[in-house]
């Protein structure tokens, strides 16, 4: 969590936004990120995202369930409170694979979509800041952070150079924070800065 | 720019000129503007319609479900077909989202949304009919395993009554999950255009602060992927383990091994007729017909006809197997009181509505037809609601003692609870049409430029084009960019 500037421009166009990108990381500039109305394809590997391991707790979170299913059915029937149901087996694998099956898928979802929402810092009620209001809508848009080598007017012409539009900068919180999308942004520094002239 | 390339045979999933933020326009403004006339008009009769269900269901709570007309012969009545019937339209929902998720199907994207909104709300309405079966519903919660103080008394896992308990509960939840999840990012579009104070205060909350940012579509699309994973054998599962309610009991007329595909394929056949239902009339009332094109209801109606033959051919198995296994109550049951007898005509609804109609969608032309797929889709609905109903009834009412060989009819608490449930769903529907973007708009966006009717037109030129011509066209540009689809292809749009 910090405030941190930012030079922004928007691409209209994936055409133009994959040479983009690739020109940036090139000149050495830091790309905090890149926001796109819809998924897209080779964006992540073009940005050096490495593969999200989500999978891979989905497996984790699956197995968990498995597990559960079965050792909470076998100790219920076997030894919590062992009933002669039509002198059946007290552990009938074929009877107990339905149930098993949906908690696994049950574990692995919710598992899932929890983690993801963890990852992403998803929940009701979370702001972050919006750099380009239409970038949920049709535009593709750059953040780069500004460090302190950065020469902003340089990284600028760049970005208009390379197809960039509205190029801006802005001053940001890069993490997020608890918010109402219908109140205006209220930086954390700023706050702190109100409190000491208070 | 290379991009994902469609071969202009195949008919654009989008169609009229649009750029992304046309889509956006197209999908979102029919939730800024004020519902018309007709919405009003259809949220107030199935608000009038949820009414009368809760008076009925609470006139059966208060006096038991002695009021229904069930009795010791027929014990599963219009409620469990019930049951089964709103079960089995849910499933073309998930059907839609996952299974042709992972078969790439770009027609999907039009359609999954209000699909899966529909597989949430007929699940919903499914749910209802157990529970309030249990007679004394306040204990309902008797059927979750928990430690408690009566021994403690345990669920018995070997029931297929409790595998229904688990499977329902399950599909509901990660259906619901795999929905919302995406519509986080419609509901971020929805809240960054948004002119009002108010929406943009609710479709903040709702889009959970979601920015679009590199990472986290790269996360959704994983997280898309495996819940669609899931949902596929899930999908398959729940109306397999609805089937063994029946199949494994030894009825005759329910204890066969062919329930459960028969049911899956019943299942999907249903759903698929209900969301062509909604989606006609949504794509109508919503201006939406670029976007859920014919090409998307032939798609569907394939599917009918593929499901509706199987299902035929379920039950014409079912009758050569009664005959050829030579158990005479099996003979009876298939014969004498299904195909015969006094609930005889309900067999021949369902053999007309789900055997001999959808056959008219083996003609291009009847495919492609929306008022005759409107008609179908609802005649379908009633021979799967009869279907149900031979199952269920008319293999209970002949038993294996006629002294209690009875006949049995809904009272009005019953059929009052059934509307009741149709104004849930209809009530359930009308606000998602008016709340919710009932297309997947990120998703249309990901396929407009491989799959829109503008884009495809500027791919005429590289068809034309020599081989050797596009090869080294291919090499000149191909400096960047993954193509993940395998489809290769290049082109300046």
């Amino acid at each position: 969590m910090a405030v941190k500037n930012f030079v922004v421009a928007s691409f209209s166009d994936e055409a133009v936004l994959f040479p983009a990108v690739k020109k940036v990381r090139t000149a050495g500039y830091k790309i905090h990120d890149v926001y796109t109305p819809f998924p897209i394809h080779g964006l992540d590997h073009a940005l050096g995202l490495r593969e999200t391991s989500l999978h891979t707790a989905g497996f984790i979170y699956g197995i968990t369930g498995t597990t559960t299913a079965l050792s909470c059915m076998s100790w219920v029937f076997n030894s919590d409170w062992p009933l002669n149901i039509g002198g059946k087996p007290h552990f009938p694998l074929p009877a107990f694979i339905p149930i098993t099956f949906e908690l696994t898928v049950l574990f692995s979802a919710v598992g899932m979509v929890l983690t993801f929402c963890y990852l992403c810092q998803l929940a009701p009620f979370v702001k972050k800041h919006i750099f380009h209001p239409r970038q949920t809508d049709d535009l593709f848009v750059m953040a780069i952070e500004v460090t302190a080598k950065t020469n902003t007017e340089e990284l600028k012409s760049f970005l208009a150079s390379i197809g960039g539009q509205q190029i801006n900068e802005q001053r940001a919180e890069a993490g997020w924070w608890y918010g109402r999308f219908d109140k205006d942004d209220r930086l954390f520094e700023t706050k702190r800065v109100e409190a000491v002239n208070a | 720019m290379h991009l994902k390339y469609e071969s202009t045979l195949r008919e654009p999933l989008v169609d009229g000129v649009k750029d992304y933020h046309q889509v956006t326009e197209d999908i979102i403004s029919p939730i800024e503007a004020k519902p018309g006339k007709l919405w009003y008009v259809g949220f107030v009769i199935s608000l009038m319609l949820l009414g009368f269900g809760i008076f009925s269901v609470t006139w059966e709570v208060y006096y038991g479900t002695g009021v229904w007309n069930l009795n010791k012969t027929v014990g599963w009545g219009w409620d469990i077909t019930n049951f089964v019937w709103w079960v089995g339209i849910g499933h073309a929902g998930t059907l839609i989202s996952a299974i042709l998720l992972l078969f790439r199907q770009g027609w999907r994207t039009g359609v999954n949304r209000a699909a899966e909104a529909m597989t949430i709300f007929a699940v919903m309405c499914a749910g209802q009919f157990p529970i309030f079966h249990m007679g004394r519903v306040w204990m309902a919660f008797f059927v979750l395993p928990y430690p408690n103080t009566r021994g403690p008394l345990w669920v018995n896992f070997n029931s297929p009554l409790l595998w229904d308990v688990f499977a329902i509960s399950t599909y509901f939840t990660v259906s619901l999950l795999f929905w919302y999840s995406g519509l986080i990012p419609d509901f971020a579009t929805v809240r960054d255009r948004a002119k009002t104070k108010l929406r943009k205060l609710l479709y903040g909350i709702a889009s959970f602060g979601w920015t679009g940012s590199t990472k986290h579509w790269q996360r959704h699309e994983a997280l898309s992927l495996v819940l669609a994973g899931l949902s596929t054998p899930l999908v398959l599962s729940v109306h397999t383990i609805v089937s063994f309610d029946f199949a494994t009991s030894v009825i005759p007329g329910w204890h066969t091994t062919i329930f459960p595909p028969y049911f899956v394929a019943g299942a999907i056949f249903s759903g698929f007729a209900m969301v062509q239902t909604l989606l006609i009339i949504v794509r109508k009332v919503l201006k939406l017909e670029e976007y859920i094109t014919i090409g998307h209801m032939e798609a569907m109606n394939k599917v009918i006809v593929l499901t509706g033959s199987v299902v035929g051919c379920a039950y014409l198995t079912e009758l050569f197997m009664a005959w050829y296994a030579g158990v005479p109550y099996e003979f009876a049951t298939f014969y004498k009181y299904r195909a015969a007898g006094p609930l005889g005509w309900s067999y021949w609804i369902m053999m007309t509505c789900n055997v001999i109609t959808p056959q008219v969608f083996w003609f291009r032309k009847m495919r492609r037809n929306v008022a005759v797929t409107f008609v179908m889709s609802i005649i379908v609905n009633i021979g799967m609601w009869f279907e149900r109903f031979v199952i269920i009834c008319t293999s209970l009412y002949r038993d294996y003692l006629p002294s209690s060989w009875s006949y049995y009819r809904p009272s009005w608490p019953e059929v009052g609870f059934y509307m009741g449930t149709f104004g849930l769903f209809f009530t359930c529907f009308f606000l998602f049409a008016k709340y919710f973007p009932v297309i997947a708009v990120a998703e249309i966006k990901s396929i407009l430029k491989t799959s829109g009717e503008s884009f495809k037109n500027g791919m005429q030129k590289y068809e034309e084009q020599p081989a050797e011509e596009f090869e080294a066209g291919l090499h000149h540009h191909d400096d960047h960019h993954h193509d993940t689809h395998g489809a290769v292809a290049h082109a300046h749009n």
